[in-house]
């Protein structure tokens, strides 16, 4: 028997950004024991208790003698679900945050809503997922299917970290929400298409208050993703109205400033709602007026090399994210968990307050030719190399040792019905669909 | 020939064959309305394939693939026109076919017991496919390639020196021995009666020269031979010996562009499959040239992944695009697509398989003048779309939905 003692009782709240999850496992003759100061270590604790069992030959059941003192080298460790490129059966997200808990991840970043499609389901304002969804019967997330996902991430101490992301990427609110884009112009006359958020109007900020409003209550996190990447000025620069905002402004051409009143709006909507805030680093670099601490979330892996734009954002005093080189929907042939494993996200030129500042990062699945088909192979076990970079010490990389473990890992991971796809040739004792 | 009207429609062919390809654009012909009715639209249509040879190349050495993941492949094949299975059975690192005659071969060769195809199982995947219309043709690939064939067949790989010792490693076959040739004879033998195809693919690629080098007795053969140190020309001595071997048992043969590339002596009507990358178009031209058949398989190297639409590339290849007349065009009688197994088990090959191979597949059946990328999209998601209802965990082409999504 495995005997699981916690500091401070009580399973009833969220994890956060400051949960304790350390632990100490200690196997000897006759004594199995698992320490926690908080019920978050236990969990890490028993997924590596699981992972210390092994059957012999014989089909008995064996532990090596053993003492472990385990904690996370970053708080932050996540893995960012696209659903709006593809929407994801409840069933995938669900399969996903067990899988994630196998490998200690810890925040699920849920890029709910985007451009091709709006499947959650706002109470608030229900034309939204009406209009925007796929399908508004069968391609949603309702509010039952938010609460199942919540709930069953905090039972695998994963934080819910969801995302509206504005005033880019939001083509599929429009429909929904008539009057919330701008609309863009064929010289005098508008065109027909739409582009970003309308930043000029006040009705603009009424519905971004009432909407936000929601998400922070449905979502317990304390920090909501608000997005702020890619923003094509092009839309802006073609509307009159906004012309005219931008010279009454003193904005003159410039349209990134016109980008960071709409944000610092936003951002002071989601603070008076009690909300921290996550950004993607546009927001940053388009030198928007945040609170200091705001986190910023590096993924631009061209203009800037990252590891410089961690330097910068810390530099700056701010905490810092990484994704850059994690984009696991990036796939090439071969052994790509290697780049991803030996990402170093503190490798750039700065003193060690600056470092202090880099919570972790995440390993972002975007969808655009991802949907439940192909999930799975395509997350794991790659994802897992991120897993273990954001959680071991710094100077666990040797590869080939990292080979051996990882490859074990995806015979185990088969074994609990995970479609995890290979590592190279070889095989597993028991294969999928065999 | 297809002919929809009321109140029945008609299906002909000359052969069962073609009554299968027929039926299956007819199941695509189907449609259902808002209210859940089938429809089928008045229609006729003439169809027959532009290439004779379109074919899915699986690879279960480098990583077992269980039954059922090959029979629903299978399925896809045929919703694709498909018509044959190139199955690339064993290779270096495991030997999963159970041979009758030399049972050890898997015994000792397979990753496991479990890691094995019996002959039952062989005979259940070469009668799917039959009544799919699909040909199965094995690929038994020697003399390199061959690392697993070591473990259950004692003295049959070349044992590597170092210096005036053995190194205790191996390379390819052992071309030099009589027990070579005698194991190969019994070992055709019975591939050629379980594999009722015409042809066998005798494989031929990527002979690595470094072992016969090192090995004393293979010198001196060499030697003896009078074929200095030009080891293409053992290379051909032991090929030569396996295609008459196997021609013996009336089976035709599929070789790898090397064979033909290094100058082995070919029967009439050997195959040749042109799988190298750099300047396939000219090997196309030299294999059809010198007056054989050739199969092309270059530009659809499918486990070759890479982000985005790949299909479109593999769709937008035209296989006679090289420099020859027309008589040499018509000796291309096909291609494959081929999925290498290196990165590839039964957790991802439907996805990576499909619907990318839908391009090849349309590339290989349809005319000349098909290449409208816009079409072709639109037509392949909704094929995608297909292939999801009937089970077929066939990836996105890009962002969107299916009305029956994948469970």
């Amino acid at each position: 028997q495995l005997f699981v003692f916690v500091a401070t009782p009580g399973c009833d709240g969220f994890p956060s950004l400051d949960s304790k999850e350390s632990y100490k496992l200690v196997v000897s003759e006759g004594s199995l024991l698992l320490s926690a100061d908080a019920v978050w270590g236990a969990l890490r604790g028993l997924e590596t208790f699981s992972q210390l069992v092994g059957r012999d030959e014989n089909g008995t059941y064996y532990i090596n003698q053993t003492e472990i003192v385990d904690f996370p080298r970053f708080p932050h460790r996540g893995l960012l679900l696209d659903t709006s490129r593809h929407y994801l059966p409840l069933r995938a997200i669900l399969e996903t945050l067990d899988v994630m808990a196998y490998n200690k991840f810890n925040v699920f970043h849920w890029h709910i809503v985007d451009d091709p499609s709006f499947p959650y389901e706002s109470f608030t304002f229900p034309e939204l997922s009406k209009q925007g969804a796929f399908n508004a019967m069968t391609h949603v997330y309702t509010a039952s299917d938010v609460q199942v996902v919540v709930e069953h991430a905090r039972l695998r101490g994963i934080r819910v970290l969801v995302e509206f992301d504005t005033p880019g990427h939001t083509l599929s609110w429009g429909p929904g929400a008539p009057g919330l884009l701008t609309p863009c112009y064929l010289g005098k006359d508008p065109s027909g298409t739409y582009g970003p958020i309308n930043p000029i109007l006040n009705s603009t900020y009424q519905f971004v208050s009432s909407l936000f409003k929601e998400v922070s209550a449905v979502f317990p996190d304390f920090f909501l993703h608000l997005g702020g990447d890619e923003v094509d000025f092009t839309c802006w620069t073609s509307n009159p109205n906004i012309r005219a905002f931008m010279k009454e402004m003193g904005f003159g051409e410039d349209y990134k400033k016109l980008e960071s009143f709409y944000i610092q709006r936003l951002l002071d909507i989601v603070s008076s709602l009690g909300k921290g805030y996550i950004v993607w680093q546009e927001v940053f670099d388009n030198g928007v007026k945040m609170r200091p601490d705001t986190i910023i979330h590096v993924w631009k892996e061209s203009s800037t090399p990252y590891l410089q734009e961690m330097a910068n954002v810390t530099k700056a005093g701010h905490r810092a994210l990484l994704s850059a080189p994690w984009y696991l929907n990036r796939i090439s042939y071969g052994q790509d968990w290697m780049a991803a494993y030996q990402v170093e996200p503190l490798e750039f030129e700065g003193s060690p307050e600056q470092k202090e500042l880099v919570m972790g990062g995440e390993a972002c699945m975007w969808g655009e030719y991802v949907d439940v088909t192909n999930l799975a192979p395509r997350l794991w076990p790659r994802a897992g190399a991120v897993a273990e970079r954001l959680w071991s010490d710094a100077t666990v990389r040797d590869l080939q040792d990292a080979y051996a473990r990882l490859a074990t890992f995806r015979c185990q991971l088969l074994g609990r019905g995970v479609q995890a796809q290979p590592l190279y040739v070889g095989h597993c004792e028991h294969e999928f669909g065999g | 020939h297809l002919t929809v009207t009321e109140p029945v429609a008609v299906l002909k062919a000359d052969e069962v064959w073609g009554a299968l390809r027929g039926l299956e654009t007819f199941s695509q012909l189907v449609h259902e309305d808002d209210y859940g009715s089938f429809l089928v639209n008045e229609s006729e249509i003439y169809d027959f394939p532009r290439f004779a040879h379109r074919g899915i190349l699986l690879d279960t050495s480098r990583h077992y693939l269980p039954l059922k993941s090959i029979l629903t492949n299978l399925d896809a094949m045929a919703f694709n026109k498909f018509n044959v299975l190139h199955w690339h059975i064993v290779d270096d690192q495991s030997f999963p076919y159970q041979s009758i005659y030399f049972p050890e071969l898997s015994d000792k060769g397979a990753y496991s017991y479990n890691h094995i195809y019996t002959p039952l199982d062989v005979h259940l995947v070469i009668e799917y496919a039959r009544l799919r219309g699909i040909r199965v043709i094995p690929e038994f690939d020697t003399p390199g390639h061959t690392q697993s064939w070591g473990k259950g067949q004692k003295d049959l790989l070349t044992p590597c020196y170092n210096g005036e010792q053995p190194s205790g490693s191996f390379g390819p076959v052992n071309p030099i021995l009589n027990t070579t040739y005698d194991f190969m004879t019994k070992f055709f033998k019975e591939i050629s009666s379980v594999f009722p195809d015409a042809y066998i693919h005798l494989g031929g690629d990527e002979v690595n020269f470094d072992c016969w080098k090192s090995n004393p007795e293979v010198k001196e053969f060499m030697k003896k031979q009078g074929f200095g140190i030009d080891y293409a020309k053992l290379e051909s001595y032991y090929i030569q010996k396996i295609l008459d071997v196997v021609s013996s048992y009336n089976k035709g043969y599929m070789v790898w562009q090397e064979v033909f590339d290094n100058k082995v002596e070919l029967k009439r009507d050997t195959v040749v499959q042109v799988w190298m990358e750099n300047n396939y178009a000219h090997e196309l031209s030299r294999v059809t040239g010198a007056g054989f058949t050739a199969i092309l398989a270059a530009p659809w190297y499918l486990d070759y992944i890479s982000y985005g639409q790949d299909w479109k590339k593999y769709y937008s290849v035209e296989p006679r695009n090289f420099p020859g007349s027309e008589e040499q065009k018509r000796l291309l009688i096909g291609g494959e697509a081929c999925l290498w197994g290196e990165y590839v088990d039964a957790t991802n090959l439907t996805p990576r398989l499909w619907p990318r191979a839908s391009a090849v597949g349309e590339r290989l059946w349809s005319s000349r003048n098909v290449t409208n990328l816009r079409d072709a999209y639109d037509r392949l998601t909704n094929h995608r779309c297909r292939m999801l209802r009937r089970g077929i965990a066939a990836e996105p082409v890009f962002i969107g939905y299916c009305a029956h999504e994948a469970r």
